[in-house]
């Protein structure tokens, strides 16, 4: 038999994304080819016919993107993955699956950037485009793995989030987790639970498509059940119908922002390390969280009480949790890959008491674990 | 016994096309097809982009999605992969399935996916107030070509011909019955069905180009065509700047999920 049932497996993040996909239901893959998140479309292109899915290779990732939403609205879990160009590419339709409420993963495996930028290493630049993209407000679930089996982990979360909350989430991958290699223990793994979107039960004719439940998540049903509704990226009523009347538009708007803040239990993921009497946190994410907590141990040998703060869902920003743990913390340091962008809003959440000190870097390099560490010391301190 | 009421939302009256719209008259012969194949409901989904032509989704009863400028073809995609039983009709415009939509209509008929594709063509972009199109003839007035268009227009038949679309035709709202049989066929065709439609567009392209009132710009589509089977029996010069009319390709293949189902097995 294949890897599938072996206990133990060699897995790339790539691939480790891919088969979680599979795992979680995902029955619809549709991308266009880009480095470095290729290795998912192509494992999905072997998998998914055997499991009875679909694959497209589409015509650009505009279009990926808006057939994995037409193959959600029919009823299949779908999913694509693509890097920073085609991210880009792909923001008007995030907007679209938030606005229609249509369930979808969108993976993003981050190069540097801007524009073609360095095509196969890595970088964490698009993380505010993960929150801001797509133009409008709306609300937005980024969350970020940092090993092979955590992209596991997270691609099933990043399906059940998007079926429990009718949302298009966003898997922020680096290309280090991506491309990177580990011995991952599938027997938690293969277990995981899997949600999938409430259906209606009444007769139709009765279902009103976007009547929100107590959630303020309304019940879905695919097309082709029976129960015949419109869908549009207008501003709508309750009944999918176009609508300018400013109290619908304000009543919707101001639900989908909320529908992250009511559902937060389950949705709010971090990690903390030796946070409690720490004197000096370090806030960092993806594969930079990895060298993070190297630099945090060697900073504890050396006597000083470092603590790693490591968000797993970067959106919902997870900002109470944050603000708690670096209560006691005299200094906090953002380590990412990229100019600052997640830099300002720890310095927003812990207030200005504190000047928020970085270590930065968007090079086309990850950040090493020494690099961590002279900042902890004190001896190369940027402030944002 | 037709009545278009029953497929028609009639909650979402009246509608937001301008009087002496042809829209209308594509939106009634589709409905007739749709009777006449005996199709439910519930099996169909209308697909739309952006603009005038695609608003025509949300007023009728069916499954209805309206979606991003130019990107219908990719959402029905999805849709047609995932459910293959369900008819799927695709209504865009001239702007949004030529222009910015242009590379899924040609990928779209390449693939051969089971899809109908209505192209509503009225050489105009007329939500957005007036401006040309990819369609526009030239020396034709628009708000963004105030001297006449100098570009030169696509031909989507021959352009979705080209790209391999299995059924390609072109109707006219001066012949909804003629159009009616076109959508029935393009229907029936088990690939990607392409059809184009002359619309015409009074408030903007009309009144811009001093064409008369609606029922002269009607009556100027029939001026403007010769059917195709008798266009064999004319001499070029009497089909000299008329566009052809009626199927203009049919060639059955296999529509793409048949091919996917085989190829990947």
């Amino acid at each position: 038999m294949g890897a599938a049932t072996k206990t133990v497996q060699l897995l790339q993040g790539n691939a480790a994304c891919a088969r979680a996909a599979l795992a979680a239901g995902c029955r619809f893959y549709a991308g266009y080819p880009i480095s470095p998140s290729s290795e998912i479309a192509e494992v999905m292109a072997r998998l998914l016919p055997p499991a009875g899915g679909k694959f497209i290779q589409m015509e650009d990732e505009i279009a990926s993107l808006g057939a994995v939403i037409g193959a959600s609205l029919a009823g299949v879990k779908g999913m694509t993955a693509t890097s920073g160009p085609g991210f880009s590419l792909m923001q008007e339709h995030i907007g679209y699956a938030c606005y229609a409420e249509v369930p979808c993963v969108i993976v993003n495996v981050m190069r540097g950037g801007p524009s073609t930028g360095l095509p196969t290493l890595p970088a964490q630049g698009d993380v505010m485009q993960a929150r801001w993209g797509t133009h409008g407000d709306h609300p937005a679930i980024a969350l970020c793995p940092s090993t092979p089996a955590e992209v596991y982990e997270l691609t099933v979360l990043a399906f059940n989030l998007s079926e429990r909350l009718r949302t298009p989430v966003i898997l922020l991958m680096d290309e280090v987790v991506a491309h990177m290699y580990e011995k991952v223990d599938m027997r938690r793994l293969a277990n995981l639970p899997v949600e999938n979107r409430a259906r209606p039960t009444c007769e139709p004719g009765k279902h009103a498509a976007f009547t929100p439940g107590a959630d303020g998540v309304p019940v879905m049903a695919p097309f082709g059940d029976g129960y015949r509704y419109h869908v549009t990226g207008l501003a709508h009523d309750d009944r999918g119908y176009p609508t300018q009347d400013p109290k619908l538009v304000a009543a919707t708007n101001r639900r989908l922002q909320e529908k992250t803040v009511r559902n937060r239990e389950g949705l709010m993921r971090y990690e903390l390390l030796d946070t409690e009497d720490a004197e000096v946190i370090v806030f960092a994410y993806g594969i930079v969280a990895a060298a993070a907590r190297r630099a945090v141990r060697e900073a504890r040998k050396q006597g000083i009480r470092a603590g790693l703060f490591r968000p797993i869902t970067l959106w919902p920003f997870p900002g109470e949790e944050l603000a708690a743990a670096c209560a006691g913390a005299s200094r906090v340091i953002v380590a990412e890959m990229n100019l600052g962008q997640m830099s300002g809003e720890v310095q927003r959440v812990i207030g200005r008491s504190k000047d928020v000190e970085s270590c930065l870097k968007a090079d086309g390099e990850a950040i090493s674990p020494e690099e961590i560490l002279l900042a902890i010391e004190g001896k190369e301190v940027r402030h944002v | 016994m037709f009545d278009f009421r029953e497929y028609l939302r009639m909650e979402m009256f009246p509608h937001m096309l301008c009087p002496g719209c042809g829209h209308g008259i594509v939106l009634g012969a589709l409905l007739r097809a749709i009777h006449s194949l005996k199709l439910t409901k519930d099996e169909i989904v209308v697909v739309s982009g952006i603009g005038c032509s695609s608003r025509l989704a949300g007023y009728v009863d069916f499954n209805t999605l309206h979606t991003t400028h130019g990107r219908p073809l990719a959402f029905a995609t999805g849709i047609k992969l995932a459910r293959p039983e369900l008819t799927v009709i695709v209504i865009t415009g001239d702007g949004d399935g030529l222009s910015i939509g242009g590379n899924h209509l040609i990928h779209a008929a390449r693939r051969n996916v089971g899809l109908t594709c209505l192209l509503l063509n009225n050489q105009i972009y007329g939500m957005t107030g007036g401006q040309f199109a990819p369609t526009t003839q030239i020396g034709r007035v628009s708000t963004t070509s105030p001297k006449g268009q100098y570009e030169t227009p696509f031909d989507s038949c021959k352009l979705a011909e080209a790209a391999g679309a299995s059924f390609v035709a072109r109707g006219i709202t001066y012949e909804p019955s003629a159009l009616e049989k076109l959508i029935v066929a393009a229907i029936e065709n088990k690939g990607f069905s392409f059809l184009e439609v002359a619309s015409d567009c009074p408030e903007f392209f009309g009144r811009f180009n001093k064409l008369g009132n609606p029922a002269d710009q009607i009556l100027m589509q029939k001026q403007n065509v010769v059917d195709v089977e008798a266009a064999a029996a004319l001499p070029a010069e009497r089909l000299r700047g008329k566009m052809l009319t009626g199927i203009l390709h049919h060639e059955p293949r296999p529509e793409y999920g048949a091919v996917y189902a085989e190829s990947v097995a």
